[in-house]
């Protein structure tokens, strides 16, 4: 499993502690400042002798930022979005993954390509015919206008990340239930999704943050009724090029980060046993 | 039990979403490349005239999007390059290092990943802000602007997306050395290969596939970078200096109301990015992988 021990000799082990250590510090320390400026009184954030600590820790920033119109309807909203995106697209995604994976047909080599290309697509690009299909649809202003679009973005690539749990799931146990008198979908939901689960949740991750961070589709969907903005747009409203509200933009970036962090740490051990088996295959 | 209906009615729901919100756009992308259209034709007050490659002609003789593209091109390939150095480099420092230290750095790189973009955009730049920074204090450079200047606002960026993106490197890669059999590495320390030698010839070959799929994601992630580079630099750097394709695409359309040459530079987009695909299948295809 591991690297032979035996051979890493006690001054590089050290050496190689140190500089993981090391390591984690460095990466580690944008978001410590983050947190850090966030409770920073107003002075000692626009000071030109910053200090890696804070001896006033105030909630200042923080009451600016909620105290901003609407802010908890904002995080409502980009919730609300995230978390349906993340539903929808692992359903899809699973029959989706599980078709290409359990069955052979024809042209399932040619949608398997079809998929991987559709990850190359420049979503951003896409904006612009996105716009006019929402707009002739009356999707405009509305947290739908936001849901459809990441759902299909999302899909390709848990997809492709799907099929490799779905293939490790030995093909005896799906003839055993046929066997035993299984009927395809009892076989789907109640054998072959708890087993898959773990790996929905690692690509879950991956459609979380890309609902979650979206400021593009926000920003160009949502032009007249602001309360169905999300968080990125809020934060941007603290961020003036010029002049900006350095604390209330790291109180608003730490309330965003933080759902992100709390799924990520829920999830760890399946995202890293999830990536490891979706590229093993 | 191989019914022939079965696989598409699992395949449904998939293609019914991908076929409306993706293919259908694509489409329409293609489409409005091919018309005049701003923001006349919007609001409905002119009809739209087919203009042929007119759109492509006038992007092609433009220095300005050829610059743009170079630009583009080159900050992914240094992207991409040292995401991928920095994310092997450290899954191979975890698997020498005691437990503490693995999760500690773990934990840390998970923290940059979750990060959204915009929440990491406006981190760096507080980083490395010229009056309030602590960056600049470290580094005794005064009140030097990190943005005004070209490379280095190209540099700063890179920096942020190389902090975002190396976890992902780093975790797959790590997982993929876990994976490799302990007695292969053992047999080749005893034959007495140096940890170089050992890296180069015997798990190089065997995480070759996930290495692969690093590179092509990285590759797509990074060409594709938008948030960063408008947040940073403002919505591409002074007079458009740091514009790479995606963000030039967007100013075209929703700026300048230019919708068909946005739309033009999308196309271009998606074509480099389907060569780049193409060449990962044939890649893959001699290495006599099955989809």
């Amino acid at each position: 499993m591991n690297l032979p021990r035996l051979r890493v000799r006690r001054p590089w082990r050290l050496a190689a502690d140190a500089s993981a250590l090391l390591t984690a510090v460095a990466v580690a320390f944008p978001l410590y400042w983050m947190v850090l400026s966030a409770f920073k009184p107003a002075g000692e954030i626009e000071s030109s002798e910053p200090r890696p600590w804070t001896l006033a820790p105030s909630l200042d920033s923080f009451r600016r930022v909620f105290g901003q119109q609407e802010f908890g309807r904002y995080f409502i909203n980009s919730l609300v979005v995230a978390c349906s995106v993340v539903i929808v697209s692992a359903l899809i995604a699973f029959l989706a993954a599980t078709a290409v994976t359990r069955f052979r047909f024809r042209f399932r080599t040619t949608l398997l390509i079809m998929f991987l290309v559709a990850q190359m697509v420049p979503v951003e690009a896409l904006t612009i015919p996105l716009f006019f299909l929402m707009r002739d649809f009356g999707q405009l202003n509305t947290l739908g206008s936001l849901i459809l679009p990441h759902i299909a973005f999302s899909l390709p690539f848990a997809i492709w990340m799907l099929r490799g749990f779905v293939k490790a799931v030995p093909e005896a146990l799906e003839e055993a239930a046929y066997i035993d008198g299984a009927s395809r979908a009892r076989f789907l939901w109640q054998i072959l999704f708890p087993l898959v689960f773990p790996g929905l949740v690692a690509t879950s991750v991956f459609s979380f943050i890309s609902a979650w961070n979206d400021f593009l589709f926000a920003k160009s969907f949502i032009i007249s009724d602001t309360s169905q903005s999300t968080l990125p747009m809020a934060l941007l409203v603290f961020y003036k090029p010029d002049d900006p509200d350095w604390g209330g933009v790291m109180a608003a970036s730490t309330v965003m980060t933080i759902p992100v962090l709390i799924f990520f740490v829920l999830v760890q051990r399946r995202l890293v046993s999830g990536l490891g088996g979706a590229v093993k295959d | 039990m191989q019914s022939r209906k079965a696989p598409w009615l699992y395949l449904a729901p998939a293609l019914v979403v991908l076929g409306g919100l993706l293919v259908y756009p694509v489409y329409q992308l293609g489409l409005i490349s091919f018309f005049r259209y701003t923001q006349a034709q919007v609001s409905g007050g002119e009809p739209t005239t087919f203009e042929g490659f007119g759109n492509y002609a006038e992007l092609l003789g433009d220095d300005r999007f050829w610059q743009v593209l170079l630009s583009t091109v080159v900050f992914a390939a240094a992207c991409v390059a040292s995401t991928l150095t920095v994310g092997c480099a450290l899954a191979v420092l975890l698997t020498r290092v005691r437990a503490l230290p693995r999760l500690v750095l773990m934990m840390a790189a998970l923290g940059a990943w979750a990060t959204p973009a915009v929440t990491g955009s406006t981190v760096w730049l507080l980083l490395f802000d010229p009056d309030f920074g602590p960056v600049n204090r470290v580094l005794g450079l005064g009140d030097h602007s990190w943005t005004y200047g070209r490379y280095s606002a190209f540099l700063l960026v890179l920096l942020e997306v190389v902090w975002c993106s190396f976890p992902f490197v780093m975790v797959t890669v790590y997982a993929g050395i876990r994976a490799v059999p302990g007695e292969v590495l053992e047999a080749a320390a005893l034959d007495g290969a140096s940890q170089w030698r050992i890296w180069r010839s015997v798990l190089a070959p065997m995480l070759r596939p996930i290495l692969t799929v690093v590179t092509i994601q990285s590759v797509i992630w990074d060409f594709k970078v938008f948030t960063q580079i408008y947040v940073m630099t403002n919505g591409g750097g002074i007079a458009g200096q740091n514009l790479v394709l995606n963000v030039y695409a967007y100013q075209q359309a929703f700026a300048s109301s230019q919708y068909s040459l946005g739309s033009a530079i999308g196309v271009v987009m998606l074509l480099i990015l389907l060569a780049v695909t193409l060449g990962y299948l044939r890649l893959l295809r001699r290495q006599g992988e099955e989809l």
